[in-house]
């Protein structure tokens, strides 16, 4: 299904598929190939399309190169590597024209299984390896290892830079990187010999990728809780977040157990399930820890009830969010931006909570450790909503920073000293005239002792049903938060802001936004974009909102979500904004955007 | 929930505690719970045990669910922050909770609704992961606050206030924590002050999970004619076979007792648990003993009271997890963030 017709493919410039069972160990070899490239400088973008599945059913791997640096699927297929017969037809039918196949050709495919304009290329994978190798599964393995072989002949790899990966992969294995070697060449000897090599479609050498990393956004995502602080997590394994608690576990085996006791300076807790996990959360926060939450949308509809009680008490929280494709169990291993609305007023009752949109694993990064401040700053919860795209798949990322003078928010806390120098504590009560209270951590002593409920409560923390004094509290929330809109992350505008066509979108929607913009330009369209990175909405989206005519909402969900919320939350006329809409499980590519922009304007939607 | 705080005013010549505190440091707002209820005598009884124990009144921390018994973490240690969660969720907060810091004392407190039906799974999981608290079930049989339907531990055949029978047979948290393992086990009654302060001490100072279930009447919706959960049901049908006091580790062991009628039960903390057997045939540290006696008395409508099990050898949450002796919310920033020098070498594994 290409979807934009862009330049035909060319060196730097080309998508390679992998079509795999689960379970065969493919994804080794498909990593190799992706890391080999971007060794070599080039910059890639690598997507996994993978079943809910443990072993047996189809799964792909999408490495795009670009050397223009695009961060988004291009839509094409130049180079298909076939290696489940199950899917052979439809896969052949998805290679971009001019683009080519190669196959394991120890069993003939039936003829009518080629296409003109598709050069198929036949390696004897699985004749080759039982020449080769000894044992079942070695030889699987190495069947897909050998294809790696192919496409070094192929795409011009450096073989070099592949056994450098070997051998970091298997420094405790050495043996493994001869074998995988070994592999290696006998495809890329059998390739040399029977085809034209390299391709068009190659790989040549540049210097792009310094300064910049692979990694996915839950790996990201932790890594900023364990920089923040976090010294809890609670959590109830869910595909697509249980990568995050993964990861989280491995930094604080390295960089949280004490030195001299051997003692962990950090608690997972995995919950019987996410109402339990959300309600640790809260304990531990209610409690003075920096504690977090990452899960899907299924595990947030169990929340919601803890999730009001912690808006209401005013209690921080930090959930991650991997979003998957809903409603229900959904599509659980493919993205979506589905859960915008269900965050942004989660629980029962008037609540509104603050929402993170990172747009890649760079921004996972930061505004997870930006999520914490502001949690314990507004003392509620806050979201920081990935998708599975952003979260599992390996983006090439510019080195971060981090700043050792940082020192944590931890927002208005009274210290046993502060509690000594002021008369009596109200836990509620607005002192300061910022819609934010003082709140003491259990165990400072008496004075600062009070009840925690969440049932109506007075601005001292007693307990009402008095209507004046539980209103006094509700308007007070609705004032912090409206003061959370000058603290989240900006939007961030690309273009001079002098268009009458904008385009507002968020997350992981952003490189095929960015690619999309360069198409429209290119074709005399003047666009502005704006991409909003937090919600409530501060006053740089009311402006852009202002200040264009015509205004696309592009998002990854089928109900406009993000458009929705523009027109609750913000002065919008709802005339002025269109959905551009993409929601079926795979990660958007510039093509829908650029067709869905182009033919609502030829419909005469911009007069 | 009563926002009326008590005025603190104490006759000089009141008791006074280790800590210098009269009993009336240990509690709180006033009940607003019906006159008679049993809440209230358990109520009493947990600002006895805390005076009794010397404990500094910050160093609990006050967790419930949803319903009346929770509502009774408001009206005891007033100088203890306390938490009334949602319904049947407590134990997840006392897990977080607890995880942040381990130096507090957790003193949670639930009903029959809010722990055996909403609640169950929680309660299960709790004792499962053997978090450090004591775990109070106040437990009259009957939804008070929504008028009277059965709860899951209203006995089978029992009546409700408008007469219904009661179809189902009862869930008993004590079978129930006996059989996840749970290493402090124990039943009373509001009514029974005597068996009910020790208790309490005992489970504060018990290290892992420590559930006592206490019969507490609901005067209003489950005090009649037919009831088994009734003051006058519950008096005339309760057994107890072994009688435990507690003894404080500052204090000798002063109590004597015939010889091979008592044992003397060490506590992590150097107190002790003094077991008098009042059925000679009763082991309280045989679990599997424990929950046949326990079962075949309630076949014969006994409700079994006292210190049921004491046992050792699980680990707590804090055990398993390997958490430092101070509470990781006191652990300093630099501890926790592994600065730019180490992101750099993390960053050098995923070029």
């Amino acid at each position: 299904m290409p979807e934009l017709a862009s330049s035909p493919a060319g060196v730097n410039d080309f998508v390679i598929k992998f079509a795999n069972v689960n379970g065969t160990g493919s994804a080794s070899a498909n990593s190799l190939i992706m890391k080999s490239i971007f060794r070599m400088g080039v910059p890639v973008v690598g997507k996994n399309f993978f079943p809910s599945n443990i072993q047996g059913l189809p799964t792909w791997y999408e490495i795009r190169v670009t050397g223009d640096a695009w961060m988004a699927r291009s839509g094409r297929v130049d180079v298909m590597i076939a290696m489940n017969a199950e899917t052979y037809g439809r896969d052949i039918a998805e290679v971009s024209p001019g683009g080519y196949l190669v196959f394991d050709s120890t069993w003939q495919r039936p003829a009518l299984l080629t296409r003109e304009d598709v050069t198929v290329l036949g390696v004897p994978l699985a004749q080759l390896c039982t020449e080769n190798f000894e044992g079942a599964r070695a030889r699987v393995l190495m069947k897909n290892i050998m294809y790696a072989g192919v496409l070094a002949a192929l795409l011009d790899l450096d073989l070099e830079v592949m056994r450098g990966l070997l051998v970091e992969s298997y420094s405790k294995k050495p043996a493994l990187v001869d074998a995988n070697m070994k592999a290696i060449g006998i495809g890329y000897d059998y390739a040399r010999e029977h085809f034209d090599c390299p391709l068009p479609t190659r790989v040549e050498g540049l210097g792009l990728t310094r300064g910049h990393f692979m990694m996915d956004g839950n790996t990201a995502a932790a890594l900023g809780c364990v920089y923040a602080g976090a010294t809890v997590g609670a959590w109830y394994p869910i595909t697509p977040s249980t990568s995050l608690m993964d990861a989280f576990r491995g930094f604080c085996g390295r960089f949280r157990v004490d030195p001299e006791t051997g003692r962990n300076n950090y608690i997972i807790v995995q919950a019987e399930d996410e109402l339990a996990a959300i309600g640790a959360v809260i304990g531990a926060s209610w409690n003075g820890a920096r504690a977090f939450t990452p899960t899907s949308g299924p595990g947030i509809s169990l929340m919601n009830e803890f999730i009001g009680l912690a808006y209401y008490a005013e209690i921080p929280a930090v959930l991650f969010d991997v979003q998957r494709v809903g409603p229900s169990t959904g599509m659980p291993t493919r993205t979506q931006q589905c859960d915008l609305l269900s965050c942004a007023y989660a629980s029962h009752g008037d609540t509104r909570h603050v929402l993170l949109f990172p747009a890649n694993p760079e921004e996972c990064f930061y505004m997870s450790v930006q999520a914490f401040d502001l949690a314990e700053r507004l003392q509620t919860p806050v979201f920081v909503l990935l998708d599975l795209d952003i979260g599992m798949n390996d983006w090439m990322v510019p080195d971060l920073k981090w700043s050792d003078d940082f020192q944590p928010d931890r927002g208005k806390v009274l210290s046993p000293e502060l509690l000594e120098k002021i008369e009596r504590f109200h836990r509620y009560l607005d002192v300061d005239g910022d819609g934010i209270p003082w709140r003491t951590i259990p165990g400072v002593g008496e004075k600062g002792a009070y009840f925690t409920r969440g049932s109506g409560h007075n601005q001292y923390g007693g307990y009402t049903e008095d209507s004046t004094e539980y209103q006094a509290v509700m308007e007070r929330l609705s004032r912090k938060f409206r003061k959370a809109a000058g603290m989240v992350p900006q939007a961030v505008s690309n273009g001079d802001g002098r268009a009458s066509v904008g385009i507002v979108s968020l997350g992981s929607c952003d490189g095929a936004v960015c690619e999309a913009l360069q198409v429209l330009r290119a074709g005399d369209l003047a666009v502005d974009y704006l991409r909003v990175r937090g919600f409530p909405f501060g006053e740089e989206v009311e402006s852009f909102l202002a200040d264009h005519e015509i205004i696309f909402v592009v998002e990854q969900n089928r109900d406009a979500q993000l458009k929705s919320l523009l027109t609750l939350e913000t002065a919008v006329e709802k005339r002025k904004l269109r959905s551009v809409l993409y929601y079926s499980g795979l990660p958007i590519s510039s093509g829908c955007i650029v067709e869905g922009i182009n033919s609502a304007l030829a419909r005469g939607e911009a007069a | 929930m009563s926002g009326v705080v008590k005025p603190r005013v104490e006759h000089p010549g009141l008791p006074r505690n280790a800590l210098g505190l009269s009993r009336r440091a240990y509690e709180g707002g006033m009940s607003t719970l019906c006159a008679g209820c049993g809440h209230d005598s358990v109520t009493a009884a947990i600002v006895q045990a805390c005076f009794e124990l010397s404990m500094p009144p910050q160093s609990v921390a006050k967790l419930s669910g949803i319903g009346c018994s929770s509502k009774t973490t408001a009206y005891f240690v007033s100088g203890a922050h306390g938490f009334n969660g949602v319904h049947g969720r407590m134990p997840a907060i006392a897990a977080g909770a607890s995880a942040a810091n381990r130096t507090l004392k957790y003193l949670g407190v639930s009903g029959d609704g809010d722990s055996l039906s909403i609640g169950l799974g929680q309660l299960g999981h709790a004792i499962r992961r053997n978090m450090d608290m004591l775990y109070l079930l106040e437990n009259n049989g009957v939804y008070g606050l929504t008028k009277g339907q059965f709860s899951a531990s209203a006995d089978l055949g029992s009546k409700s206030k408008k007469g219904e029978s009661n179809d189902h047979e009862p869930i008993d948290p004590v079978l129930l924590a006996l059989a996840l393992g749970a290493t402090f086990v124990a039943r009373s009654f509001s009514g029974d002050k005597e068996q009910l302060v020790p208790l309490i001490k005992m489970g504060l100072m018990h290290q892992g999970f420590a559930l006592i279930d206490i019969l507490s009447p609901c005067v209003t919706f489950n005090d009649h004619e037919g009831s088994t959960k009734s003051y006058a049901y519950v008096r005339e049908h309760l057994q107890t076979p072994i009688a435990a006091d507690f003894v404080e580790s500052r204090r000798e062991i002063t109590v004597s007792y015939a010889a091979g009628e008592a044992v003397s039960v060490e506590m992590h903390d150097g107190s002790n648990v003094l077991l008098r057997k009042l059925d000679s045939s009763y082991d309280p540290t045989d679990r599997s003993a424990a929950l046949a006696y326990v079962q075949e008395r309630a076949a014969i409508n006994e409700h079994v009271t006292g210190l049921i099990y004491l046992g050792e050898g699980r680990r707590h949450f804090h055990e398993r997890h390997n958490t430092p002796d101070e509470a990781l919310n006191s652990l300093a920033f630099d501890k926790l963030c592994p600065g730019s020098a180490a992101l750099e070498r993390i960053l050098s594994r995923y070029r």
